[in-house]
């Protein structure tokens, strides 16, 4: 249940993002998470609601972008099928993930005087 | 309040970051790995279910250095010392993260305790994660490797349950492999093709950590690795 961590970061995060200006209120927040970084976005949205209460998020909407995995050849680059072994079948390359390990901070909106 | 048509819309500035909201875990962490490397210390980041054997491993381990003098490891636990004595008992010099109630290690953690470490003619520092398959995938701590303890008692479709940790993994450690006989269902090839379909170039070694079974690969693995890595790092 790292999620709570996570959130803290998340928030940690929003407040240096707006800095010195104390007069804004953050009204918005999107993330993107990546579908193998390891965190669960129910359990971070259940977290977010928790632990915003009180911070410059409080009230700020959370939108999570969840980011399906995509694993490819680094040679020629061909996707690698969902379920399959993770090397290329005409290289014998192991795949790399293009995709899929975010845990991002994307954007905030404030609302300003 | 938007000043200039009298609407009554608020007036919202959007700021476009693309910031990784672990950044912050990420420096230190990037920080822990140059103090090491460093210093010739080729770090373990060690993780794995409770009870994967991850503390017999590195008993092991100490047994095939004839003691533990080249070996440090610190252990991470919500609550106890245990593993950290018996590391100690092992000839390992080793220290305890008690997390409380936090699920993993991270890279401030592991900083704080790099303090207190005597890692003088260290040449290994094992961190023995929290354990468990999930939270501990999630934070870069500094080290040169991730290895993942699976034993055949866990079931031969973890890896697939659990694909995060074993994504991020430089070798799986399939242990317990004494308890094999006692295991008629458990196929070792379900457990190969499994982590096939998570760990991009899966290398796997077979281990009975009480009876040091497979402990020999594992030290030349960590032998090999090290000395790349201090290689990659030798100035020109």
């Amino acid at each position: 249940m790292h999620e709570y961590s996570i959130v803290q970061s998340l928030v940690d995060s929003v407040a240096a993002a707006v800095g010195t200006r104390t007069d804004a209120v953050v009204r918005s927040v999107r993330v993107s998470i990546g579908e193998v970084a390891g965190v669960d976005c129910g359990l971070l949205t259940t977290a977010y609601e928790v632990f915003r209460a009180g911070t410059l998020c409080e009230n700020a909407a959370m939108t999570i972008d969840r980011i399906p995995a995509r694993w490819e050849c680094p040679r020629c680059g061909a996707a690698i099928a969902r379920g399959a072994v993770l090397q290329c079948p005409q290289c014998h390359e192991p795949a790399f993930m293009a995709a899929g390990d975010e845990i991002i901070l994307q954007r905030v909106e404030l609302e300003v005087a | 309040m938007c000043q200039d048509c009298g609407c009554g819309d608020v007036n919202l500035v959007p700021l476009e970051l693309q910031t990784r909201i672990l950044a912050r875990n990420d420096s230190t962490a990037e920080h822990n790995r140059q103090h090491l490397r460093d210093r010739g210390i080729f770090t373990v980041n060690l993780m794995g279910s409770p009870g994967s054997g991850k503390t017999a491993v590195l008993e092991s381990t100490a047994r095939m250095f004839k003691g533990g003098r080249h070996l440090a490891a610190i252990a991470g636990d919500l609550a106890t010392d245990n593993d950290a004595a018996r590391l100690a008992r092992a000839g390992i010099r080793s220290c305890a993260i008690q997390t409380g109630q936090a699920c993993h290690l991270d890279a401030e953690m592991v900083h704080h305790e790099l303090h207190h470490l005597d890692l003088e003619g260290v040449e290994f520092l094992f961190i023995e994660n929290v354990g468990n398959l999930v939270c501990p995938a999630v934070y870069d701590l500094g080290q040169s490797v991730n290895v993942v303890a699976l034993s055949v008692t866990e079931g031969e479709d973890k890896p697939l349950k659990y694909p995060t940790m074993f994504a991020k993994a430089d070798l799986v450690l399939l242990t317990k492999l004494d308890l094999l006989p006692h295991l008629p269902r458990v196929d070792i090839n379900a457990i190969r093709n499994a982590i096939a379909k998570v760990m991009p170039d899966p290398h796997i070694i077979r281990m009975s950590a009480q009876d040091d079974v497979g402990v020999d690969g594992w030290v030349a693995w960590l032998r090999a690795r090290r000395a790349a890595l201090m290689h990659e790092t030798v100035p020109a």
